[in-house]
């Protein structure tokens, strides 16, 4: 794998993309494009976490607000001006890049734990202003009316299938991005922060910046993963849009596939986002939060690198008998 | 502006800061003296809350009282937890990332844990002094806001005395400062980190009672208090326990202020902003080495 350039891997990575596209096409359900679209949705929101979290090693709890915060700038623009989804997005993005560039300004100067504490209560504080705000539902939550189709260069398309397509090209980004930053000067950058802060700094790093990069671009990819969620799912609520299994997701996808490499996420998102998926329709979604919760601590315990670290191990092993 | 709404809502804060004690004294125990992170510290404060619910509906003992007796199983939760974070995390240098990964699936899990049993229902407590109020000229003290208050301070003082006149105490402090020189001293720094943790958590025990006694409760409660405990502590000075009761005082009033004069709602949202001007401003805190 480590042979492959970016440009082969990003046109790989496409070819994927459009296979994905083609087989959804084809069997075309409406409930597959549900399901899978949150499957993608962790995807990102994963991968974007893994670009703080496993690269530099800084925890973000707040991943639910960086999320809300796209979802509730999409609901603000929608009443105020609509435009389309993908402006939507990169709008998203914007504001949500804001959000992670001022809380790491604030916070990232000191110890780790400081800024952990701070996004985990950026949530509950967006959540307070998002309840009061009553332009954006307020505690009632929005409507948001989904078109059933949409008209594009004279196609009709079905509009789920259209934010389907969306978040797979919003996945294909994230994942392309995070291994091309993994193995460019900046991803080096990251894990010298990760592996030993102090030295990186007395070496000449620039830590401080080379953090609010880190942030910048992971709460980014979190608002862009959460500005097409209002027209998913029609009706949007402070607690649904600020769920706490966005938060804890976030964090067990990449801690359980493996934070170290671009692949560890996008595998825990597949594995988990699948069985979740299918655990929410069999059993019920406490149950499948508990068991995500369960698995974290788990994994953080016994595999402290993921699936793709206890892969690696089993490698190694086979090839020294 | 009237001043009897003032004076009521500064005292009222008093209560409410004295109780905000309560929560912090944990938390200030083990992040402030051990520097473990502890994000879960919450949730086992609602644990003590739903425990001293089932006990209170059940048999109709008094929630403090159980709250007193349940110490012992979570000073030993405490104690367990920390063997637990000890081995997997602190021993391997691996405290900073996947340690706070590991308290933040306590925290899920025991929430989880809490909705899977009772249900997400808003949850009370009965007792004789929930309801009655003292009044004294213009002041109007809820015995439900006074009592846990006294028995926050009391917990406060008695932790304070312990740290400060005990051997084991001031080793608690010790190990905060240099841990090689309390090996020195042939003091194990593991067994003291232990003994502080399952106090720490013990303490939520008690702090639970009385969130249950001040409000009724469902498990997500526990969530705004993160902010609230992180902020007191930071804004107190990590490890100083003066700090950390002029801290949970200050806040009290703030937020007893801003829910008086601009709206409850907007309450949870003090904290945050106090947390974030402490860290920018001054981040060793009020009463910081």
């Amino acid at each position: 794998m480590s042979s492959v350039n970016t440009a082969k891997f990003s046109l790989i990575a496409i070819a994927i993309g459009a296979v994905v596209m083609a087989f959804a096409h084809w069997v075309h359900v409406d409930y597959l494009y549900f399901a899978s679209y949150t499957i993608l949705q962790f995807i990102v929101l994963a991968t974007a976490w893994n670009i703080l979290g496993g690269y530099c090693g800084y925890v973000n709890f707040g991943s639910a607000a960086f999320f809300a915060m796209g979802a509730y700038s999409s609901v603000f623009l929608h009443k105020a001006f609509p435009l389309p989804v993908p402006v939507l997005i990169a709008i998203g993005g914007i504001v949500s890049g804001i959000v992670g560039f001022g809380m790491g300004y604030l916070t990232l100067r000191l110890r780790g734990a400081f800024f952990a504490i701070a996004t985990l209560a950026l949530s509950v504080v967006l959540q307070t202003l998002v309840v009061n705000w009553d332009y954006v539902g307020g505690s009632r939550g929005a409507y948001i009316i989904r078109p059933e189709e949409l008209e594009f260069a004279g196609i009709t398309v079905n509009y789920i299938e259209y934010l389907f397509a969306l978040m797979l090209a919003l996945a294909v980004i994230a994942v392309v991005s995070a291994r091309t930053i993994e193995r460019s000067q900046l991803g080096f950058g990251f894990a010298t922060i990760r592996d030993d802060e102090l030295a990186a700094e007395a070496s000449g790093v620039p830590t401080l910046r080379l953090k609010l990069i880190a942030t910048t671009i992971s709460g980014a990819f979190m608002g862009m993963a959460g500005a097409p969620f209002p027209f998913y799912i029609g009706y949007l609520q402070p607690s649904s849009a600020f769920g706490l299994e966005y938060a804890v997701n976030s964090i067990a996808m990449p801690m359980i596939g493996g934070t170290t490499s671009w692949i560890g996420p996008l595998v825990g998102a597949i594995l988990l986002g699948s069985a979740q998926q299918y655990a929410t329709v069999t059993i019920s979604s406490a149950v499948n939060l508990l068991i995500v919760g369960l698995m974290l601590v788990g994994f953080v315990i016994v595999a402290p690198n993921g699936l793709v670290g206890l892969v690696q191990g089993w490698r190694r092993s086979w090839r020294k008998p | 502006m009237s001043w009897d709404l003032l004076i009521n809502a500064i005292a009222a804060g008093v209560l409410l800061g004295g109780f905000y004690a309560a929560v912090t004294a944990g938390v200030s125990i083990s992040f402030g003296m051990l520097d473990i992170v502890n994000i879960a510290h919450p949730a086992f404060i609602i644990l003590g809350s739903y425990i001293a619910y089932f006990v209170n509906i059940n048999y109709g003992v008094d929630p403090i009282l159980v709250s007193i007796l349940a110490l012992p199983v979570f000073y030993a939760l405490g104690a367990a937890v920390y063997q637990v974070y000890y081995l997997s995390f602190e021993k391997r240098g691996q405290e900073s990332l996947r340690g706070l990964a590991f308290f933040f699936g306590l925290l899920f899990v025991t929430e989880v844990s809490l909705i899977l049993v009772f249900g997400v229902d808003y949850r009370y407590v009965e007792a004789a002094y929930i309801g009655p109020s003292i009044h004294i000229g213009l002041l109007d003290l809820p015995l439900r806001m006074l009592v846990p208050c006294v028995t926050a301070l009391a917990l406060f003082g008695a932790i304070e005395l312990f740290i400060t006149r005990t051997f084991t105490g001031r080793a608690v402090m010790a190990v905060s400062q240099d841990q090689l020189a309390l090996q020195l001293m042939a003091v194990d720094p593991i067994r003291i980190k232990r003994i502080a943790f399952g106090l720490s958590i013990a303490t939520a025990s008690i702090a639970g009672a009385l969130l249950i006694i001040i409000q009724p409760i469902e498990p997500s409660v526990g969530r705004e208090y993160i902010g609230r405990v992180f902020a007191i502590c930071v804004l107190g000075g990590l490890g100083s326990m003066p700090g950390t009761l002029i801290a949970a005082m200050l806040l009290g009033i703030v937020e007893s202020l801003t829910a008086t004069f601009y709206g409850p709602s907007w309450a949870p949202a003090v904290a945050f902003g106090l947390l974030l001007l402490t860290l920018a401003f001054r981040p060793a805190g009020l009463m910081g080495r």
